[in-house]
């Protein structure tokens, strides 16, 4: 089987590659980039099968990324992560993801790590 | 506590240092001084009118009492001695007419008539028929008189030329004070001759004694010299000068004000007697005249003293208790007030929250992140090998951590109600520390934060937490004002030794001109819908005025707001710390 490849994009460093690392050892291939400028470059590079993204970036929201995302590599999957819990959140997070995943800050790495696999 | 302290309202002491552009209406005493004034004003000028009022109306009718009834008792007392005279004249005049010469020199006629004249008239003394050549040709009395010669006398000569004479009073041979009446007569067949008679002039005195001049007052007859012709009380014996001036002639009767040789106001009434060399005065002690208007005097003066007192005890204490009540209504405001600061404090925390719970939960997710990594590791068999990576993850750990703390803290620290507390403070680190609480914010919605302070600001006294709040207050404004991608710029300058200038500048939305000057009221908001209560920017203002600074903006609607704050560099502590805080 193929390695999955994903792409992290989070504005805390420490925390994308931390959890990169941590799906590393999980057998999946994890980058990460904390701007969504880097995220469209390593696009052009790389192909992934699924990105998971914050909902708050700076300069640009999540679900604006991801549909930017989509329309450079159609077919691409998508996990939200965000610190807010609030519903509203949650019910835009999950509309926009339509089969995507939504999860919560702090990520538990296994779900993380199955649902990355349920959806590849 | 002295008695004066304990009467002094509470109100008397109390600076409202927090009211904003409506300063001046919380000035307390000044609105006791006004209503006072003002009150006392209307009560008093008419008191005080209507009794000058009085004081002249009672003086002066009292006055022309006087003068009325002094001039009444010399024109009475007048007529009554006018009369006396004339009476006895008119007697004599009688008899002179109805008894021929021949007829009043016989024998025992002339006593006769004198004992019928001091039965019927009385006052008679003596009777004496004087012929021609001025010899006593017939006499009747209690002296020997009979043929003495009066040719060379002057009352002869007067009454020879006028046909009638009436002496001034004297002592003449008989040592004893009397008048004469002589009275000629020509009878058509025969010669002239003179009828004369004394009258004691214990009469006149007798006639005067009854009539009562007043409490004082004297009342007795001089002649035109102005030496007594009856006694008189305070001017001297019979024949004593008066020591007044003598009145001029008058054919009516006088009244007029002098001073005695002593200094004494006098009212002197007088009026010359007809035909005889007699005037009749009335001398009274205006003091005495003017007692009852003392009197009147005393109490007008007494009830002015009483209505004053007691309208001034009202408007004092009526002022001081409504202004105590406005005191107190205005205090309960101000408690209001400080519990509304204390709520939108309490809302921009909860505004803040958001951002918080972010900051917060980023160290969390990197924590547990971590946390997850170790365990990975620890898991795998080469436990010697991962020795270092395994530090490096527990050092990442404990740095999350101090995030979390510093946010908490940083939270904790501006949640913290504190009375107004001066420390020395560095501008910079403030607007840091509370954009520390919206940097998140600002970077989501791609918002420039420019902090420009001049490096000659030095680190000074002022109340940390107002600041924080007022800076927080400007840049929630601010936010809500902004697009996304705007900018928001902090200017410090040192303006002059004593003062440092703020500008909180954002190229916003800005303000119309006309809610430019509504912006600092209370509950003035645009943003009523977006759950803007209007009272950031009044409770700003309050803030600001009790660090003892300044706040003023400037604004154009399209290009930003520009907030400019100018502090003092040394507050003077006491000016500010009337009102400290006590909610919290």
């Amino acid at each position: 089987m193929e390695t999955i490849r994903v792409l992290l994009v989070d504005d805390e460093e420490d925390l994308v590659a931390t959890l990169a690392e941590r799906l590393g050892l999980r057998g999946i291939d994890a980058e990460w980039v904390t701007t969504c400028e880097a995220a469209f470059d390593m696009l052009q590079h790389k192909e992934f099968h699924v990105a998971v993204l914050d909902i708050k970036l700076p300069r640009m929201s999540g679900l604006t990324l991801k549909r930017k995302m989509e329309s450079i590599a159609p077919g691409m999957k998508f996990i939200f992560m965000t610190g807010h819990g609030s519903e509203k959140d949650f019910e835009e997070g999950t509309a926009e993801a339509g089969a995507s995943y939504y999860l919560l800050k702090p990520v538990d790495i296994e779900s993380l790590a199955d649902r990355i696999r349920e959806m590849v | 506590m002295s008695f004066l302290q304990r009467l002094k309202p509470e109100f008397w002491d109390y600076h409202d240092v927090a009211s904003g552009p409506y300063r001046h209406l919380f000035n307390f005493r000044r609105i006791w001084y006004l209503s006072v004034l003002l009150t006392a004003g209307v009560a008093f000028i008419p008191v005080c009118f209507l009794a000058a009022i009085d004081y002249q109306v009672t003086q002066k009718a009292i006055e022309s009492e006087n003068v009325s009834r002094t001039s009444r008792l010399v024109s009475n007392t007048r007529r009554t001695l006018s009369f006396l005279l004339l009476e006895r004249r008119f007697a004599l005049q009688f008899l002179v007419r109805d008894n021929p010469l021949a007829a009043l020199t016989a024998e025992g006629r002339l006593s006769e008539v004198l004992k019928n004249l001091q039965e019927s008239f009385g006052g008679f003394t003596d009777l004496g028929v004087v012929d021609i050549q001025g010899r006593q040709i017939a006499y009747s009395g209690p002296y020997d008189l009979q043929d003495l010669d009066y040719s060379r006398q002057k009352w002869f000569a007067e009454v020879m030329d006028q046909g009638r004479y009436t002496s001034d009073v004297f002592l003449g041979y008989r040592q004893s004070p009397h008048l004469v009446i002589a009275v000629k007569h020509q009878p058509p067949d025969g010669p002239s001759f003179v009828l004369r008679a004394t009258l004691e002039a214990e009469r006149f005195h007798r006639e005067l004694l009854p009539l009562e001049p007043g409490v004082g007052g004297d009342l007795f007859i001089v002649n035109r010299s102005g030496v007594l012709q009856t006694p008189s009380r305070n001017f001297g014996k019979i024949f004593d000068k008066v020591p007044l001036p003598a009145p001029e002639y008058a054919a009516t009767t006088q009244v007029f004000e002098t001073k005695s040789p002593g200094g004494e106001k006098l009212l002197i009434g007088y009026a010359y007697i007809a035909e005889t060399p007699f005037i009749l005065m009335v001398v009274k002690k205006k003091e005495d005249l003017m007692r009852p208007w003392y009197k009147a005097r005393l109490q007008l003066i007494t009830y002015l003293v009483i209505s004053i007192t007691s309208i001034l005890i009202v408007v004092l204490a009526v002022s001081t208790y409504l202004v105590s009540k406005i005191h107190t209504a205005d205090q309960r405001r101000v408690a209001a007030l400080h519990q509304v600061e204390y709520a939108n404090k309490m809302a921009s925390i909860g505004r803040l929250a958001a951002g918080v719970a972010h900051e917060i939960n980023n160290p969390l997710a990197i924590i547990n992140e971590k946390a997850g990594l170790v365990k990975d590791l620890l898991q795998q068999e080469n436990i010697e090998a991962t020795r270092s990576k395994l530090l490096a993850q527990t050092d990442s750990i404990l740095a999350s951590v101090k995030r979390c703390a510093t946010i908490i803290r940083r939270l904790l620290n501006f949640a913290r109600q504190t009375d107004s507390t001066f420390e020395p403070i560095e501008l910079k680190s403030i607007i840091e520390n509370v954009m520390g609480f919206l940097g998140k914010e600002a970077q989501y919605r791609g918002i420039s934060i420019i902090i420009d302070m001049a490096p000659d600001i030095p680190p000074f006294k002022s109340d940390r937490g107002k600041l924080e709040q007022i800076f927080l207050n400007l840049v929630n404004n601010a936010f809500a004002a902004l697009n996304d991608g705007g900018h928001l710029t902090f200017e410090g300058r040192k303006i002059s030794e004593e003062r440092v200038q703020i500008a909180v500048i954002d190229d916003g939305c800005g303000i119309p001109p006309e809610d430019i000057k509504r912006v600092f009221e209370p509950f003035f908001s645009t943003r009523t819908k977006q759950g803007g209560t209007g009272l950031g920017l009044s409770i700003t203002y309050g803030l600001v005025q009790e660090i003892g600074g300044a706040i003023s903006l400037e604004s154009r609607p399209g290009k930003g707001t520009r907030f400019i704050i100018t502090l003092p560099l040394n507050p003077d502590r006491k000016k500010n710390g009337n009102n400290s805080r006590v909610v919290g």
